[in-house]
């Protein structure tokens, strides 16, 4: 649901590093985000497309890089997937679990002229 | 032409929130947020907190809220101070908004802020708010499968409270199941049975936040 402050913040930043690479357009922004960090990419591309108006970052493609949520077993070290609802290691059995991916939300790279 | 950027989308709200936690520091204030969903008994919460520690710190409150000031009201009520954030709709409270409602608590005579946070189990966990401990309420009635629903919400927290134990008798939540899941991700947070209708708990969770309050002053005190 915070989608409008997110995407203004993924606006300045690729226009922050668009002005310091003295780019006159930029073509794509290319994100990264967890699949728990609670972002609707509609939402995002919908307010992208109002936000960036007469900016030189206008029609640009946004590109989302998923990333599913995966903990490590803190017994054997493994990794996988965390999507069912008992939560132990595949591997191992362990039940003490960190998380390690699916919270991302940053801007990877912006393609700029 | 590829730029690389690798910068965090909620950047700015981290540097705010750390600038928040450095004013914190300077008048010596511990804040707690609290953070649950809607109808999990954080407002009764805090309101037994109060009860429990106000002869020993003085205590303030930031209510954050979607709309309407129903809890603000209440917590008023106990003559402590409280500022109310209305979020107009906003599913979390924002590093910003708690600066500005520091503003409107009194500079003096404070040693803990408790933040409400909007009822919620997603967002406002990606929020800093520059908070020193992060608690985090379940109840019975919302069932024993929210750690599994909501892991991330789970694994930030130093705390948990599982609130309305007394109808633990009248459901099917099973305990264990709830217990493995948080014990899972977040083996350090304990978990602190509570109700606010026969006070069953309050006593130990008002400890433990003591002894937090404890920890972070001396760990700023020696740093």
């Amino acid at each position: 649901m915070h989608e409008l402050t997110v995407t203004q913040s993924i606006l300045d930043i690729a226009l922050e590093h668009a002005a310091k690479a003295n780019a006159s357009r930029i073509g794509r922004i290319n994100l990264v985000i967890g699949d728990s960090a609670g972002i609707v990419e509609e939402c995002v591309s919908f307010y992208f497309e109002l936000l960036s108006a007469e900016t030189i970052a206008s029609g640009a493609l946004l590109s989302f890089d998923r990333v599913p949520l995966r903990a490590r077993c803190s017994e054997c070290g493994a990794t996988f997937p965390l999507d069912e609802l008992e939560w132990s290691c595949p591997r191992c059995r362990g039940g003490a679990l960190e998380i390690v991916a699916g919270r991302e939300l940053y801007v990877d790279s912006i393609e700029v002229e | 032409m590829q730029v690389k950027v690798l910068q965090n989308i909620l950047g700015a709200n981290e540097q705010i929130a750390q600038r928040n936690r450095g004013l914190f520091r300077e008048r010596g204030i511990f804040t707690l947020n609290i953070m649950a969903s809607p109808g999990a008994g954080k407002t009764s919460v805090v309101l037994e907190t109060i009860k429990r520690l106000r002869d020993r710190v003085g205590i303030a409150v930031i209510e954050g809220d979607v709309a309407s000031s129903v809890d603000a009201e209440r917590i008023g009520r106990e003559n402590v101070p409280v500022v109310q954030i209305n979020t107009q709709g906003g599913c979390h409270l924002d590093a910003n908004m708690v600066s500005s409602a520091l503003e409107g608590l009194p500079r003096e005579g404070i040693d803990l802020i408790i933040i409400e946070n909007v009822g919620n189990l997603i967002c406002p966990a990606g929020f800093a708010l520059g908070e020193h401990r992060r608690a985090m309420i379940a109840s019975v009635p919302e069932g024993d499968d929210k750690p599994y629903k909501y892991p991330i919400m789970f694994s930030e927290v130093d705390v948990v409270l599982l609130n309305k134990v007394d109808l633990l008798p009248y459901s099917d939540f099973d305990g264990e199941s709830f217990r493995r899941g948080v014990g899972a991700l977040n083996a350090r947070a304990p978990i602190i049975e509570v109700s606010c209708r026969t006070g069953q708990g309050l006593d130990e969770w008002a400890s433990w936040l003591l002894s937090a309050m404890d920890s972070v002053r001396r760990d700023e005190a020696g740093g």
